[in-house]
């Protein structure tokens, strides 16, 4: 790639405007109620932070190219550039201060789709040369190793190892044909292997076929998060290029919230087609697989536990009622956070602020928000559907030293599966 | 120039030179809008973007609770000051044969006596718009000199018409003369500000909807 320039910045910023930009803007009447939607700014009371800000950049480019009196006013001198110094003003806003969770796309009184324009305005970011250098180091490790975290193949197979050797069930890799192609994220490879062994299980009882792509196992896509489509593009296209290789029926997004966004959404958009098979997020497999009676389930815990939504998976997936269903058949306990569902607040950690290790004391700053709705709920248990959440969100509670257990919905329904009590007995 | 020229002046030639203004210039910026284009989302769609973009035209008049518990009276008195703007405009008795002239059609008129004191009411209601902005950190941060131009376009015609209903201040005639200027000034101004939202908020609240109605979650 060339050296990222200014130019190229602004000119990738004029390539993401369109009309849905420009009828925003026009939109707009700076009432400010975005602010009140974003952790961001409820945590630091920073008005820097009113996320219709963090686009204005991008505003700037849109009136000075794009509106007649916004040209006239360039010719004359009277209109505010976009320069170097107002890349590196708005970097840590465009990125350490929004986790893309879009929360204040849904208050904004005319409509406007804020945090789609945030996402776009990453473009421009990045291609300045503005991106902080985690993602960048993410983006490059996912493009020439194959995860952002640095993940191969052989530690995929290790645990596939450690799976067959535990419990003797299998993660079969690359089968022509299958029901299911599931993804993981490298979190779930290194962090939670849990997360594999659950969907052997799932898989077992439900009877269907299932596999790894050993080309495309990674289902995360920093590509989306730093903002550059070009590697966002190379990232789908592996997942796209192994599944309709494998002729697999349905693709299965993991237990990560901007995988689903980057796979079920932005993919199709990216490659410029639609796909030949079907998306779906894990909690919607399972929710259909409980429905259709596939898979049974057996006892409850006791315990006072809450959902945390995953931005991406509630707000932006719509996958909401699927958790809730699923929480109630295995959960005597289950109480709503308040917000919970559409209008959930982020863990603090989305969009690549917990890749950007610049952010980590305002994404602690912000975690206050989460910190603040489960103390008002007192729950002994916290479970949610995103590697990254999880992460994020047992960082969080470690430094404001709360004792909470966060575990992974997927891997809690393995648990209470009929089968596995039998074979426990 | 008396204030009878400027009178006729203003109901004739003024009020034509405003409105091709408006009118051409509103439709300047639609198509600024559209000529930018939209890419189809490509992706396999859950739901109807068509019904969901039609509902968050409507929803959107309505605020979340979420929001609405923390600026509870800045939201209330944006209701009181737009749904003011529309009785005063379109249902005092006087204003209804202009609408008619141009749309071909009119409708029945408020008693006027409760169009001054909703006049009155929406007044009040921009001054404290702005008195809610210059206390609000958030608000003068995000303010320009082009919401300030707005506000005083917008304040403007009601104002005038209030003072010349009530035979306020100025002569009665001169007092008229003003308000229709001023209402003129208002639709000069409205294409080039932020006021283009009175329209734009369809656009907007419909390229939202219609996505979030595609992929099945909530606009």
């Amino acid at each position: 790639m060339s050296a990222p320039t200014v130019e190229k910045g602004i000119q990738a910023i004029k390539g993401q405007i369109d009309a849905t930009v420009a009828s925003y803007f026009s939109s707009c009447v700076h009432c400010g109620l975005c602010a009140e939607a974003c952790l961001f700014y409820t945590e630091t009371g920073d008005p820097r932070y009113t996320p219709i800000n963090k686009v204005e950049p991008m505003k700037r480019i849109w009136q000075s190219e794009y509106t007649l009196l916004g040209r006239a006013k360039k010719m004359l001198g009277l209109s505010k550039p976009v320069d170097e110094q107002t890349f590196t003003d708005w970097e840590t806003l465009v990125y350490d201060g929004c986790s893309l969770c879009g929360r204040c796309s849904l208050v904004c009184p005319v409509g406007n789709d804020i945090s789609d324009m945030i996402r776009k305005i990453r473009e421009g970011f990045a291609a300045a040369g503005h991106a902080p250098e985690g993602l960048i180091g993410a983006s490059t490790r996912a493009v020439e190793i194959g995860s952002p975290m640095g993940v191969k193949l052989p530690a995929v197979q290790a645990q596939i190892g450690h799976l067959k050797k535990d419990t003797g069930l299998d993660a079969p890799l690359d089968v022509q044909g299958a029901d299911y192609m599931v993804l993981l994220s490298s979190m779930e490879i290194m962090n939670f292997p849990e997360y594999m062994e659950a969907i052997a299980r799932i898989m077992k009882q439900a009877g269907k076929t299932w596999t790894i792509s050993s080309k495309a196992f990674e289902a995360t896509n920093s590509g989306i998060q730093i903002g550059v489509s070009d590697i966002a593009r190379v990232l789908v296209k592996r997942v796209v290029d192994a599944a309709e290789e494998l002729g697999v029926k349905t693709v299965i997004s993991p237990e990560c919230g901007h995988a689903f966004t980057a796979i079920r959404w932005d993919g199709p958009n990216l490659i410029g087609r639609p796909y030949k098979f079907e998306v779906k997020h894990i909690l919607e497999v399972l929710d259909e697989f409980v429905e259709q009676g596939l898979i049974r389930t057996e006892g409850k815990d006791d315990q006072k536990l809450t959902y945390h939504d995953p931005c991406q998976i509630a707000r932006k997936g719509g996958v909401v009622k699927q958790p809730r269903n699923l929480l109630n058949r295995i959960a005597s306990n289950f109480v709503e956070m308040e917000d919970g569902g559409a209008m959930n607040w982020c863990c603090s950690g989305g969009g690549g602020v917990s890749a950007n290790e610049r952010a980590d004391e305002l994404k602690m700053t912000a975690f206050k928000k989460k910190k603040s709705q489960l103390d008002a709920l007192g729950v002994d248990t916290l479970v949610t559907a995103c590697a990254n959440c999880r992460l994020t969100l047992e960082e969080g509670l470690e430094e404001y030293e709360m004792d909470l257990p966060v575990v992974g919905l997927t891997e809690m329904l393995a648990e209470y599966l009929v089968e596995d009590k039998k074979e426990q007995a | 120039m008396d204030a009878n020229e400027l009178l006729n002046w203003a109901r004739g030639p003024g009020f034509d030179i405003a409105l091709v203004i408006f009118i051409g210039g509103m439709l300047l910026r639609l198509l600024e809008v559209l000529a930018l284009g939209k890419k189809p989302d490509l992706s396999a769609p859950r739901g109807s973007g068509l019904s969901g973009g039609l509902r968050t035209i409507f929803s959107r008049f309505l605020p979340r609770k979420q929001v609405f518990d923390k600026e509870p009276l800045r939201i209330v008195n944006a209701y009181v000051m737009h749904l003011g703007f529309f009785v005063v405009l379109f249902f005092y008795g006087p204003h209804i044969p202009l609408f008619e002239s141009v749309l071909g059609f009119g409708w029945p008129a408020l008693p006027s006596g409760a169009i001054n004191a909703v006049g009155a009411v929406t007044i009040l209601s921009i001054v404290a718009a702005l008195i809610f902005r210059m206390n609000s950190k958030v608000l003068r941060f995000l303010t320009t000199t082009g919401d300030y131009v707005a506000w005083l376009v917008t304040l403007l015609p009601v104002l005038t018409g209030y003072l010349a209903y009530n035979h306020m201040l100025l002569p009665y005639t001169l007092m008229l003369a003003l308000h229709i200027l001023s209402v003129e000034l208002l639709m000069v101004v409205a294409p080039f500000t932020k006021l283009t939202h009175m329209f734009s908020f369809v656009t907007a609240r419909w390229y939202q909807g219609f996505k979030a109605g595609q992929r099945g979650v909530e606009s």
